[in-house]
C-alpha cells in the first residue's frame, strides 16, 4: 500500500505511463506531447456562508431539524389518512382520496428526510474536497507471482494436470449433470403434439356463427350491407378451454356487394350472398384484426398496421404480414342461421415452422 | 513488575477515551457495541478501508444512483404487492367492489389485481409506486448508460463493469415485461400474444418454445404463474447478484471524475463516504423514493380496470407496449410486406427472423463497444478521467447514430398514432421511417461529428487566444479592436487536458506480413481519428504569443 502513496495532486495528467509498475503499459496510438500543459492543481477553496457566519450556520441547523420534524409529521399524517380516508366499496372517489392522502403523507415523510440530509451535507458538513490517490488495479508483481504459485501448487498437489483421466471424466460428469434439468421442462406443456392443435379450430360443418361475446346465433337476414360482426362459434362460451379456442376461432363477418368480391376458383360457394367470414387472427403475429374500413373494405390490424383487402380474399396490401386471412366457408341452415361449411382450410394466425 | 508492564492489555477496548473528558453514557454504549461487533467480525478493517473513501461529485454521476434507489423502491413495493396478488389464471367470477366488472369471468390474477386497486387501502398507491419506480428504473439505467458511453467511462479498467451494466439493463427490461404481463389484462395479454407470434416464427424450435412457455396452446393457464416465479424470484436474484458485482467493481475501480484542475488520472477528488457522501447519497435515496411516491399518488398508471380481463378477440386502436419494449415492436412494423417463404417444406418467417437477428446484433454492439474501441486505439492504460463528449468526436458520433437508430424504431412503434395525429397515411409514416432506419443514423453521425469538431475548434481558439472580453479599445492609429482576455490556468486546463489519438500506421509484423485483422484495425482507426484537433500545448501558446 505504502508504495503507492506518492500519487497525490502533483501528478500530471497527460503522463502517459503508469509510474509505479515495472511493465510499461502501451498507450496504443495515443499522442503524448512533451510540451503538454501542467495540471495547475486544485483551485483555492472558497468558504461557504455557513463557514463564515455563525448566524447563518445556526439558521441552516434549524432548517435541517425542522425538515426532519416535518418528516415525522408526514409519516403520522399517512397513518392517520389510512384510518381517516377508508375505501367505500363501489366508490371510486374514495379510492382516489385514499391513494392521494396516504401518498402525500408518505411522500412528505420521505422527501423531508432526503432534502434535510442533503441540505445538512451541503451546508454544515465539511465543504472542501479531499484527494485520494489511485493505485493500478492489477495486483503487485509479488502478489501476482504468488497467485501463479498457488495455482501451480494446487495443480501439483492434486495432480489435476497430470492425472488426465480424472480431469477429463470430471469435466464430462459436470457437463452431463445439468442435462436432466433440460428434460424436466418438457412437462410444462401437455403430451399432445402442438402442431396438430395449431392446424384445427372449433369450427366444423354446421357450427352456427354467433355473436361475440354473447353467443347469440346470427341470421343471414340480419347481416345488412356494409355491416361487420365479431363472431365466435356456437358453444364456445361453455368450453373449459374457452380462451384457447377463441384465440383460434374468432371470426369477422362482413357483407359486401357480391359484385365487389373477387373470388378465386374453388371458393365460389364459400360466401352467402356477399356475406363473407374471415379469421380475425392476424397472420403476422396474431393480434385480433379489429378495424374495418367500410368505404375501402380494408381490415386493419392495430398492432403493426398490416392491412387486408376484403374484396380480394383478404390479401395483404400493406404491413409486415405475408399471408391473407384464412376464409371460413359459410352457408345458411334450414332456420336461416349462418353456419360453417367446415373448419378453415388452413391453420389460422401467425406462421410457424411446421406450417406448409 | 516490569514484566507486567510490557504485557499487552488483556482486553483492549474501543471505549478507552482518548481525551481526559469522561465519556457520556451514549458514547460509552456506542463504543461497547462497536467493540462487541468488531471482536466478532473484524469490521473495523472495512471501516478503515471504506469509511473515508472519496467520491467525486457531478450531477451526471447521480443517474446510476437514481437507478439503484428506484430498484430498492421496486423491491419494497413489490414485496407488499406479493402479499395480495394471486398468480393464477384459474377462472373466477369477480365479486369485488369495482362496479363495471362485477359478475364477469376473469382470471384470479386479474381479479386480485382489481382487489389490490379497489379493496385494499394503499393498494392502488403501491401498485402505482411499483409501476412508476419500474419506469424510472429503466429510464435511469438508459441515461446512466448514455452518460458512461459519452464520457468514455467504459474504458480500461471498466470494460467488464460496462458489460455487467448492460446485463442489468437487459434484466431490467425483462423484469418490466414479465411484471407488465402479470395482471392478465387485455393490454398485457395482447403483448403476450405478440410474443407468442414472435416465438412461433423462430425456425425449428419456435412452435415448441411457445407450447412450453404457455403450457399448451396460447393463452393457456400457466403463463402468469411462470412469469410470476421469473419476475419475483429468478430475475431479481440474478439482478441483485449482478448489481452487487457492479457496485463492488465500482468500489475497486474507484469512480471516474471529469477533467479539471487538480484532478488527474492518479487521484480522486471529492467528498468522503463518511459523513458527506453518506448524507448526500442517503438523502438522495429518500428524495428519489419521495418523488416516486408523490408521482404515484398524483398520476394514474396502467389502469387495468379500464382495459378489462384478457380476451383474445377485442383490441383497441393505438395499443402499445410499455415504452421500453417499443423499439422491438417498432422494428416489427418496419418490415416490408411479403417477407415470408415456404422452403424445404417449412415456413421461414423472415418478417420475424430479421427482427430477432437485428435487435440482438444492435444490443451486441452496445455490449461489446468498449472492446472494439480498445482494440482500435490499442491503448492499454487505465483511464479514470471522464472525457467531455466533444473530445472524442467519432465515439460521440457513433453514440448519436445509435441513439437515432433506437429513436427511429421507437417512433415506429407509434406510427399509427403519428399518422392520425399529423393527418397523414400510415403508409407514408412507415415509408419515411423505413428510409430513416438507414439514413437517420448516418446523418446523425456526420452532423454530430461536425458539431464536436466545431466545439473542439472553438475550445482550441479560446485556449490559445483567450476569450472576447467585450471591451473595445481604440488604437492610436484610430482602429477599434476588441480586447482578448487570456484564461487563467484553471480554466485553460479544462480545455487542454484531453487524450488525442492518431490513426494506426499499417506496418508488417515480424514475419513481414500484414494481417487482415491489422488492415481492418487500420481502416477503423483512420475512420476514428483522421479528423482531429490536437489539444493546445505550451509550445503553441509561446508561438502564438510570439506572433503578437
Ligand atoms: S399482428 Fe397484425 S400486423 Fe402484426
Amino acid at each position: 500500500m505504502a508504495q503507492h502513496d506518492d500519487g497525490g495532486e502533483n501528478a500530471t495528467a497527460g503522463s502517459a505511463v503508469v509510474k509505479s509498475e515495472p511493465p510499461v503499459v502501451s498507450p496504443g496510438t495515443a499522442v503524448i506531447p512533451s510540451d503538454a500543459f501542467e495540471n495547475p492543481g486544485l483551485p483555492p477553496h472558497r468558504l461557504r456562508a455557513t463557514d463564515l457566519d455563525p448566524h447563518k450556520d445556526r439558521v441552516a441547523e434549524r432548517r435541517v431539524y425542522t425538515l426532519f420534524f416535518l418528516s415525522i409529521v408526514g409519516s403520522l399524517f399517512a397513518v392517520a389518512s389510512y384510518v381517516a380516508f377508508p375505501i367505500i366499496p363501489g366508490n371510486t372517489m374514495s379510492v382516489r382520496l385514499n391513494t392521494l392522502m396516504l401518498g402525500l403523507g408518505i411522500a412528505l415523510g420521505l422527501l423531508a428526510i432526503g432534502i434535510g440530509a442533503i441540505y445538512w451535507s451541503k451546508n454544515l458538513m465539511r465543504g472542501d474536497e479531499l484527494t485520494e490517490s489511485r493505485h493500478p488495479i492489477r495486483g503487485s508483481a509479488a502478489t501476482r507471482e504468488r497467485a501463479v504459485e498457488i495455482f501451480k501448487e494446487g495443480n501439483e498437489e492434486s495432480g489435476f494436470g497430470r492425472r488426465t483421466l480424472i480431469r477429463n471424466t470430471l469435466i464430462g460428469a459436470l457437463v452431463a449433470t445439468p442435462l436432466p434439468a433440460v428434460v424436466l421442462f418438457r412437462d410444462l406443456a401437455p403430451a399432445a403434439d402442438p402442431v396438430a392443435q395449431l392446424e384445427h379450430t372449433m369450427w366444423a360443418k354446421g357450427t352456427r356463427l354467433t355473436h361475440d361475446p354473447t353467443g347469440v346465433p346470427i341470421k343471414a337476414a340480419d347481416v345488412t350491407l356494409g355491416s361487420v360482426f365479431h363472431v365466435i362459434p356456437e358453444g364456445l362460451n361453455d368450453k373449459a378451454d374457452r380462451l384457447e379456442e377463441k384465440a383460434k376461432a374468432a371470426v369477422l363477418l362482413m357483407r359486401l356487394l357480391p359484385a365487389d368480391l373477387h373470388i378465386s376458383p374453388g371458393r365460389e360457394s364459400w360466401n352467402y350472398n356477399g356475406i363473407v367470414a374471415y379469421s380475425k387472427i392476424c397472420t403476422h403475429v396474431g393480434c385480433p384484426v379489429a378495424l374495418y374500413e367500410q368505404q375501402t373494405h380494408h381490415l386493419l390490424c392495430p398492432c403493426h398496421s398490416s392491412t387486408f383487402d376484403v374484396t380480394n380474399e383478404c390479401e395483404v396490401i400493406f404491413g409486415p404480414a405475408k399471408r391473407p386471412l384464412p376464409q371460413l366457408p359459410i352457408a345458411v341452415d334450414s332456420e336461416g342461421y349462418l353456419v360453417a361449411q367446415s373448419d378453415f382450410h388452413e391453420p389460422v394466425g401467425p406462421s410457424f415452422w411446421e406450417r406448409t | 513488575m516490569t514484566v507486567t508492564e510490557t504485557k499487552p492489555p488483556v482486553a483492549p477496548t474501543a471505549t478507552e477515551p482518548a481525551s481526559t473528558v469522561p465519556p457520556s453514557r451514549g458514547s460509552r454504549f456506542t463504543g461497547a457495541a462497536a467493540n462487541y461487533i468488531d471482536e466478532r467480525t473484524s469490521i473495523s478493517g472495512l471501516v478503515k478501508e471504506l469509511g473515508r473513501k472519496i467520491f467525486p461529485d457531478h450531477w451526471s454521476f447521480m443517474l446510476g444512483e437514481v437507478a439503484l434507489y428506484s430498484f430498492v423502491v421496486i423491491l419494497l413495493s413489490g414485496t407488499f404487492l406479493t402479499f395480495f396478488f394471486q398468480p393464477s389464471m384459474a377462472s373466477v367470477n369477480y365479486a369485488g367492489s369495482y362496479p363495471p366488472l362485477k359478475g364477469l369471468d376473469m382470471s384470479a390474477a386479474y381479479s386480485s389485481t382489481l382487489n389490490i386497486s379497489f379493496d385494499i387501502r394503499g393498494g392502488l398507491l403501491f401498485r402505482q409506486i411499483h409501476h412508476w419506480a419500474a419506469l424510472l428504473f429503466i429510464a435511469a439505467i438508459g441515461l446512466h448508460m448514455l452518460r458512461v458511453y459519452f464520457t468514455g467511462a467504459f474504458r480500461k479498467p471498466r470494460e467488464l463493469n460496462w458489460v455487467i451494466g448492460f446485463v442489468l439493463f437487459v434484466l431490467a427490461m425483462a423484469e418490466g415485461f414479465t411484471g407488465y404481463s402479470l395482471p392478465d389484462d387485455l393490454l398485457s395479454g395482447n403483448g403476450l400474444r405478440i410474443i407468442d407470434g414472435l416465438i412461433k416464427g423462430i425456425p425449428v424450435v419456435g412452435t415448441w418454445i411457445s407450447y412450453l412457455l404457455f403450457g399448451g396452446e396460447f393463452p393457456g393457464t400457466k403463463v402468469v404463474a411462470l412469469f410470476y416465479s421469473v419476475h419475483i424470484l429468478l430475475l431479481p436474484a440474478i439482478l441483485v447478484a449482478a448489481l452487487g458485482l457492479h457496485l463492488l467493481l465500482m468500489v475497486v475501480n474507484k469512480h471516474t471524475q471529469f477533467a479539471g484542475p487538480g484532478r488527474t488520472n492518479e487521484n480522486v477528488v471529492g467528498v468522503p463516504i463518511l459523513p458527506t457522501f453518506a448524507a448526500k447519497a442517503g438523502g438522495f435515496f429518500f428524495v428519489v423514493f419521495g418523488v416516486i411516491v408523490l408521482i404515484a399518488s398524483l398520476f394514474t398508471i396502467n389502469p387495468i380496470w379500464t382495459y378489462g380481463p384478457y380476451d383474445p378477440s377485442p383490441v383497441s386502436a393505438g395499443t402499445q407496449p410499455d415504452w421500453y419494449i417499443g423499439f422491438a415492436d417498432g422494428m416489427l412494423r418496419l418490415i416490408p410486406p411479403g417477407w415470408e417463404i415456404v422452403w424445404l417444406n417449412h415456413t421461414w418467417s423472415f418478417n420475424i427472423i430479421i427482427v430477432i437477428l437485428v435487435l440482438p446484433l444492435f444490443l451486441g454492439l452496445v455490449a461489446f463497444y468498449p472492446f472494439i474501441e480498445g482494440w482500435i486505439t490499442g491503448d492499454k492504460r487505465e483511464h479514470h478521467i471522464a472525457e467531455r463528449p466533444r473530445n472524442a468526436p467519432t465515439r460521440t458520433a457513433i453514440g448519436a447514430a445509435g441513439v437515432t437508430f433506437y429513436a427511429v424504431l421507437w417512433a415506429a412503434a407509434s406510427s399509427d398514432l403519428m399518422a392520425t395525429h399529423f393527418q397523414i397515411t400510415i403508409e407514408g409514416v412507415i415509408h419515411v421511417l423505413q428510409a430513416l432506419f438507414f439514413l437517420g443514423p448516418i446523418i446523425a453521425f456526420f452532423v454530430t461529428k461536425r458539431i464536436c469538431l466545431g466545439l473542439q475548434k472553438k475550445d482550441h481558439e479560446i485556449a490559445l487566444h483567450g476569450f472576447e472580453s467585450g471591451r473595445i479599445v481604440r488604437l492610436p492609429g484610430g482602429e477599434y479592436i476588441e480586447v482578448h482576455e487570456q484564461l487563467d490556468d484553471y480554466e485553460r486546463w479544462r480545455l487542454v487536458s484531453y487524450n488525442e489519438y492518431k490513426p494506426v500506421m499499417l506496418r508488417p509484423d515480424s514475419k513481414g506480413r500484414i494481417t487482415a485483422g491489422e488492415r481492418a484495425r487500420a481502416a477503423l482507426s483512420r475512420w476514428f481519428f483522421e479528423d482531429r484537433i490536437s489539444p493546445v500545448t505550451t509550445t503553441d501558446i509561446e508561438r502564438s504569443a510570439g506572433h503578437h
